[in-house]
């Protein structure tokens, strides 16, 4: 990694660390609560008291930025987590076994994955109710399929090294051999994928707060706020400008990121 | 042939599976479909009788048993909230959807082909590095972000089109294609990111290839050697990623098709939801997870096409 990619990486660490301590200490900061309505000042740009101004209904943006970065650091962080579980649960045993219980999950995920994603995210919230823990589980599932394939390869790959042979042969069983040499093996490559899936779902999550879907209101999400401030583009572009860049420069650093892990793991195995 | 016989029976499975998950899952949402239906200030008999004329008292299997027989023959029901048969809607929100894919993945090609074609001839170069740059930044940029921006630059500040609305092809081809700019370009400017990275990979191995070293020996011009012999060897993954995105878009192009206006199968879709119009929703699943199994069995084809292998031994 050349001097200028490392740079590039340390400010992207650094914005997420500072997005994820702004997450966790939102209630500390002096900014108005984040549903306190300003009548008195609608839509106007940073000003004294309203650091990064108001949205349209007098609501402080800093705060709302505050607190709707939980939500996306959250649902970010944890849905590809319960994506992976869900992934390694059907692609572990896919790889392993093959044949007939591979084809079946196979099966499985190709109708998983031919299933439009936001007909399950609404109907999924419609029959759990919209809440942090639905929202979470649900894009969980729709990344499931994706972390499948990944773990079905990387066991097709390690399910025939010498270290599994090995510890059948000294008469360990299919569950022991999966837990104690295949699973260790497999982790490494989900989680790289995981950093790389955590910006899809920041987007992703964004995009259900743009329709209104997600955590429900008054609590602010990021994508709520940029669908809040369309009306007055033309006026006040502030209020739709100012989360939709920090929504892209999360989404871009955890990116950088995903990148540079995953190159230097692709150079590791290269030497190998 | 066997092997393209197997894969198309698994994938109308994939189909059958698709539309029942839908039918289990739209069957618990907790909305009592035919007091909707029934109006307000209906009496529970004018509810009891709604529930009977739309079979809603049958059992769940027989239900799905019913509405596939029929989906067999063409005939997807009526909408619950309008009357009008299913097929009839699709058909008149499925032409808005489909130029706005045809004009995002056009954009998309416009911007990826020679994006790509350039810094794999340069690769390393600081021209492929900005490019890489630039399309990292692009990537990392939600469809709906980009559309705000879009609308603020283009039809805001410059005025040069308008922000929403469609008009129908027969109000002129100009005013037509005028509100589907922005909207293709806010897909466009995420979907060719993919687009150029797999055609840049592919070029760059296509140019190490002998026959290129023999182009450049004879003395043919760069141009040449690029569009001429490199570029359609290099395009195989670029036309599986294109045939992938331009499925997915059916569907998922839901928030621009919002942003915008657009009458297009997504707003279909999620009015369908909202209103708890099951007949609509089935229908319009139906179609996206056909669109998605259709182009993955075109890209198994093709896979066949060129390495006969494929058929005769399967994966």
């Amino acid at each position: 990694m050349g001097k200028r990619g490392s740079i590039t990486f340390w400010l992207a660490i650094g914005w997420i660390a500072v997005v994820i301590v702004c997450a966790i200490t939102a209630p500390w900061w002096p900014v108005p609560a984040p549903d306190l309505i300003d009548p008195d000042l609608l839509a106007t740009p940073p000003c004294v008291g309203h650091p990064l101004g108001t949205d349209t209904m007098g609501r402080d943006i800093a705060a709302r930025l505050l607190f709707g970065a939980r939500v996306s650091i959250i649902v970010g962080f944890c849905a590809p987590l319960v994506g992976m579980v869900l992934g390694s649960l059907l692609g572990v045993p896919a790889g392993f076994y093959r044949g007939r219980p591979e084809r079946l999950i196979l099966f499985i995920l190709d109708t998983l994955l031919a299933f439009p994603g936001l007909v399950f995210l609404l109907v999924f919230t419609f029959v759990f109710g919209a809440s942090l823990t639905t929202i979470t589980v649900a894009l969980g599932v729709l990344t499931a399929p994706r972390f499948a394939r990944v773990a079905r390869a990387n066991t097709i790959r390690f399910a025939e090294r010498e270290f599994v042979l090995a510890a059948r042969g000294v008469g360990a069983g299919d569950f022991s051999i999966i837990l104690r040499e295949i699973l260790p093996n497999v982790l490494a490559p989900m989680l790289i994928y995981m950093l790389l899936v955590i910006g899809f779902v920041i987007v992703a999550e964004g995009g259900l707060g743009f329709l209104g879907l997600s955590v429900p209101s008054p609590a602010p999400s990021w994508g709520g706020m940029i669908a809040g401030g369309r009306d007055i583009l033309d006026q006040a572009p502030h209020v739709s400008l100012i989360p939709t860049a920090v929504m892209f420069l999360t989404v871009l650093s955890v990116n950088l990121i995903g990148d540079a892990v995953r190159g230097r793991l692709d150079r590791r195995e290269g030497q190998l | 042939m066997r092997f393209l016989w197997g894969k198309l029976v698994h994938l109308s499975l994939v189909v059958v599976a698709v539309t029942a998950l839908t039918f289990l899952m739209l069957d618990h949402v907790p909305a009592d479909i035919a007091s909707e239906v029934a109006g307000q200030g209906a009496t529970s008999e004018d509810i009891a009788a709604v529930r009977e004329r739309l079979g809603l008292n049958d059992p769940l299997p027989v239900r799905y048993g019913r509405w596939i027989a029929a989906a067999v023959r063409g005939d997807l029901g009526n909408s619950f909230a309008s009357g009008q048969p299913v097929v009839e809607a699709i058909r008149s929100h499925l032409p808005v959807t489909v130029e706005l894919i045809v004009l995002a993945q056009l954009f998309a090609l416009l911007l990826a082909i020679p994006a790509g074609v350039v810094t794999a001839w340069r690769a390393g170069s600081p021209l492929d590095r900005t490019l890489g740059t630039v399309a990292f930044g692009f990537a990392s940029l939600p469809a709906f972000a980009l559309a705000i921006g879009l609308i603020l630059v283009f039809a805001l500040r410059l005025k040069w089109l308008p922000a929403t609305g469609y008009t129908p092809l027969t109000g002129g081809i100009a005013a037509n294609l005028k509100g589907f700019l922005l909207p293709a370009l806010s897909i466009a400017l995420v979907e060719w990111v993919p687009l150029m990275r797999v055609l840049r990979g592919d070029m760059i191995s296509t140019l190490k290839e002998d026959f290129i070293l023999l182009a450049r020996c004879k003395g043919l011009p760069t141009r040449q050697i690029l569009i001429g012999h490199a570029l359609r060897p290099s395009c195989f993954t670029l036309v599986t990623v294109f045939g992938m995105q331009a499925a997915s878009l059916i569907g998922g192009a839901v928030l621009i098709e919002l942003i915008f206006s657009l009458p297009g199968i997504g707003r279909l879709l999620v009015t369908g939801i909202f209103a708890q119009d099951y007949p609509v929703v089935q229908g319009c699943v139906l179609l996206i997870a056909m669109a998605y199994v259709g182009m993955n069995f075109l890209v198994d084809v093709c896979y066949g096409l060129l390495d006969p292998r494929v058929l005769k031994g399967g994966r």
